[in-house]
């Protein structure tokens, strides 16, 4: 049991390190394969281990940080959707747009033109908190449009 | 009432790494130090800053925490979804370059939140989200 626990343990840790790369790293070309090497993985091996302790596939919490991000940068209203799209880690603006579409409920041009009314008044720090995106929520309505 | 915050736990779950982590690389203080082996109480603490200081504890050693809870909160401090606390700094840029430097695991590098603050975030040894603000 103690050896189960402590092989568990260290698993967990991997993963942990894995999450941590996406945070720091999601506006680099990352994925899959190059987090599992990174972490001595097979990727089958750490898409199931990753999903099992945090609920969502590496792949999805990488798309899910990037969309996140791309909100944050719209709102700002001072950059184009293609600007986002690159800052924020994607090389295609056609698979940026539909990741954002699936997760937001809309394109990103109209979240754009959309946000600045929707959330005016509104403090920042509040904007961030009820604006993120939550996973299994994809397609569904903006909260607040 | 006139209070200040004295002291806070963050758990550990490695008394070596914890002391490289929070006095060799960020400069606190050591101010306590009992127990043995795993079992070792660190007080610790920004040399500036005697009034506030960190107890480093093993995890859920009371014993009232159920065994299926212990391995749960252990479990949630090796993902990385326990403990967690925020530092500040007036020189946000130069100390994140300093812990890189120091091989910290990096979880999010110096970045303006929308929400006005620049902020970047490390883990310490047992899982801990580190986050540190600048101050202006």
């Amino acid at each position: 049991m103690a050896n189960d626990d402590a092989a568990r343990r260290a698993e967990l840790v991997l993963l942990r390190k894995v999450r941590d790369r996406i945070d720091r790293d999601y506006a680099q070309p990352l994925d899959v394969d190059a987090l599992a090497r990174g972490a001595h993985l097979s990727a089958g091996h750490l898409s199931r281990a990753f999903k099992a302790a945090y609920g969502e596939s590496p792949y999805s919490y990488l798309m899910t940080r990037r969309i996140e991000r791309a909100m944050t940068l719209l709102r700002r209203g001072d950059l184009s959707v293609t600007d986002v799209c690159f800052a924020v880690g994607y090389g295609s603006l056609g698979t940026f747009s539909t990741r954002f579409t699936e997760l937001v409920g809309m394109p990103p041009s109209a979240f754009r033109d959309l946000d600045a009314e929707a959330l005016r008044g509104i403090p920042p720090c509040v904007t961030q908190r009820i604006g993120k995106p939550v996973r299994n929520r994809e397609a569904g309505a903006h909260p607040l449009i | 009432m006139n209070l200040t915050i004295h002291q806070t736990y963050l758990p550990q779950d490695d008394p070596d790494a914890a002391l490289r982590f929070y006095c060799d690389v960020l400069g606190f203080e050591l101010r306590g130090d009992v127990g043995k082996g795993p079992m070792r109480w660190l007080t610790v603490g920004p040399p500036g800053q005697p009034g506030t200081s960190i107890v480093l504890t093993p995890p859920a050693v009371d014993p009232s925490i159920s065994d299926d809870e212990r391995r749960m909160i252990v479990d949630m401090m090796a993902k990385g979804t326990f403990g967690a606390i925020n530092f500040a700094t007036p020189s946000l840029d130069t100390t994140f370059a300093e812990l890189e430097a120091a091989g910290v695991d990096i979880v999010q590098e110096p970045l303006d939140q929308p929400w006005g603050l620049r902020d970047c975030a490390v883990r310490d040894p047992a899982g801990n989200l580190v986050r540190i603000i600048q101050v202006r």
